[in-house]
């Protein structure tokens, strides 16, 4: 803290003033250290297992029975990194997954903000209950929710307007991209309790005179919102933008559950041990039916790089806003 | 054209209303219609039919199935609400001494602080699944994947135990320790976003109080029990529930309820498990809200 110089201006005899500086410092060195060992460590804990995966992902086949090889390999070769996109149709799927995620975490962002202002700055009959309804949202778990989702987008029908109009018994959307859209945009997709909390408490801290001005200048309730509210509510936007992003891209429950067969990274990476086995002899000359099974340990080679392959888009996303996260977290009113 | 004349507060009422409206619609139509149907097929014995499904009413038999004649629901759900009960105090203590940590000043602070973040981005069940089914491939089969976990870490764990029963402390809290040390890895990538909100939490400590507290001659550990504690212990009750909603999401529980609904299609027994563990889970949260929040010191 900022007084640290004046920290010991407590009345010492001078003889102990010397002896007291010295212990300080000594002690301000020992825990300087323990602390560096402690976060070095964790780091390391952190990092190991990645740095495990980039190694494998540049080793050459004939490494892995070398004892003598930590970490670094002597064949360098991106092989690996071939078989595994070829084995997970890699970019067509990623370009598939970004492009729903993107739009999935565009939408909860922008229904969670309305939800969250009018929830913060609105007062009509049963708001509270409402808001408490919100907090229900996030503490009921998913799966009790599953079969009912399930049926529901089987056959899907907005309160039977379809069935009046063509007689049949609403449309199937399972294995579409709807079920997803529709949650996100109404606010109930991954952990969206969540963040219309947070932005609840954010416009909630933001001074009420803003908005008075702006109704003064003529500004209607949605201009207000569009043009003052949401540019000043950048941090909460990046938290809940990131969270949902990730949140989206890891998925595996809902993805599996509404759309098991479309092509999603997280739904390839459970997969990928049982294709890599099924593939590589194929990819590697051998006829389908040949009997030939893929060595093992190879086989455990392509599915690290092919985990690797899959986060690798997240992690590089990350490098860039990471320093944006920690900083938008500590300002966005997470804290009540 | 006719306009209605509303007051200022009606209109800013409906206008509220607005902003909620595509919450609220989707609130009624996908999670209270499927929580209350939800209800309902865990009473009834549900049938797929071609566009739609048939119930019939059965009662409480499908709880009844769930606790007594299913061979291992009672297991996985006392099983998972131990863990999570062992992990709570543990993920919630890591990530209180890690934020404060990461809360001092000193050079790479900013490098630590993006790695300590990174499990957030990376934890994915689905990368989890892939990892262990890769080493699956790798052994064989499930058990040796285990007894190879095991025997890695054995050497450590001994002379761990060794070392804190030399110092005298009960085996209970021995045992707790050295599980803790073993799953380092889990805990630490399941408190990324506990970090956080500790974190914002201690930028939130005014430093002036910690300047008063030194001048006084606290020390460190002083003020940490005397000022850092209090100031963030609401935020324990807000991190002790998200842990333990967190702990939903992989259990074992959620997984074998999905595998009771799509792999034996059977639903109403799967409605009826899902409700048990609902409402365990509640109770648990009712009573560690009411026992914290009666500790937790507000300003």
């Amino acid at each position: 803290m900022a007084a640290s110089g004046t920290d010991r201006m407590v009345v010492v005899p001078k003889q102990n003033y010397h002896m007291h500086r010295v212990r300080n410092k000594t002690s301000d060195l020992l825990y300087s250290i323990f602390r560096y060992a402690l976060v070095i460590g964790i780091s390391f804990i952190i990092l190991y297992p990645l740095f495990l995966k980039v190694s494998v992902a540049f080793k050459d086949k004939q490494d892995i029975y070398n004892p003598t090889i930590y970490m670094i390999p002597q064949h360098f070769t991106l092989d690996n990194i071939r078989l595994a996109a070829q084995v997970m149709d890699y970019l067509p799927l990623l370009a598939n997954t970004l492009l729903f995620v993107t739009i999935t975490t565009l939408l909860t962002a922008i229904s969670c903000a309305l939800a969250g202002y009018g929830f913060a700055r609105f007062s009509f009959p049963g708001s509270n209950v409402l808001f408490v309804l919100v907090i229900l949202t996030i503490l009921v778990p998913t799966s009790t929710l599953m079969v009912p989702m399930y049926l529901h987008f089987r056959s899907f029908d907005f309160m039977g307007i379809i069935q009046l109009f063509t007689g049949k018994n609403g449309i199937n959307l399972l294995n579409t991209y709807w079920p997803s859209m529709i949650t996100a945009a109404t606010a109930g997709g991954l952990k969206a309790g969540l963040f219309i909390y947070i932005f609840r408490q954010f416009f909630k801290g933001m001074p009420k005179e803003i908005e008075e001005a702006a109704l003064i200048d003529g500004a209607g309730g949605f201009k207000t919102f569009a043009r003052i509210m949401l540019p000043n509510a950048i941090s909460p936007l990046i938290t809940v933008i990131l969270f949902s992003f990730v949140w989206q891209y890891n998925d595996t429950f809902y993805s599996a559950l509404f759309m098991s067969e479309s092509p999603l990274i997280s739904l390839k990476v459970a997969s990928l041990p049982a294709q890599a086995n099924q593939l590589i002899p194929q990819l590697m000359g051998f006829g389908s039916n040949s009997g030939i099974k893929a060595d093992p340990n190879y086989v455990a080679m392509i599915v690290d790089t092919g985990i690797l392959l899959a986060i690798a888009p997240l992690i590089i996303l990350y490098l860039f806003v990471q320093r944006y996260f920690v900083e938008s977290i500590e300002r966005s009113g997470v804290v009540g | 054209m006719r306009t209605i004349r509303l007051s200022l507060k009606s209109r800013r009422a409906l206008l509220g209303l607005a902003f909620i409206s595509p919450w609220l619609v989707g609130f009624i139509f996908l999670f209270a219609t499927p929580l209350l149907q939800s209800i309902r097929f865990s009473l009834s014995n549900l049938s797929v039919a071609p566009g739609g499904y048939v119930l019939d009413f059965v009662g409480f038999k499908n709880f009844k199935d769930a606790l007594l004649v299913d061979a291992t629901f009672n297991r996985i759900l006392v099983d998972s609400v131990g863990a999570m009960l062992l992990n709570v105090p543990m993920i919630l203590f890591f990530s209180l001494f890690t934020a404060t940590l990461l809360n001092q000043k000193f050079r790479g602070r900013t490098m630590a602080r993006a790695i300590f973040f990174l499990p957030v981005i990376l934890a994915s069940s689905a990368v989890a699944a892939a990892e262990s089914a890769g080493l699956i491939n790798l052994m064989g089969d499930a058990s040796a994947v285990d007894a190879a976990a095991d025997g890695g870490a054995s050497f450590n764990v001994v002379s761990i135990v060794r070392m804190l029963a030399d110092v005298g402390l009960p085996m209970a809290y021995v045992d707790y320790i050295v599980e803790a040390i073993m799953r380092i890895y889990e805990i630490i990538s399941s408190s990324g976003v506990q970090i956080l909100i500790f974190l914002a939490a201690l930028q939130s400590v005014p430093g002036s109080m910690y300047e008063v507290a030194k001048i006084e001659g606290a020390t460190a550990y002083e003020s940490f029990w005397k000022i850092t504690f209090p100031m963030v212990s609401p935020l324990i009750l807000t991190n002790v529930i998200y842990t333990i909603i967190d702990s939903f999401a992989g259990s074992p529980v959620t997984q074998a309820i999905y595998q009771t609904a799509f792999k034996t299609q059977n639903f109403g027994l799967s409605s009826a498990m899902s409700w048990l563990y609902t409402l365990v889970i509640g109770l648990v949260l009712i009573v560690v809200g009411w026992v914290l929040s009666r500790r937790v010191h507000y300003n």
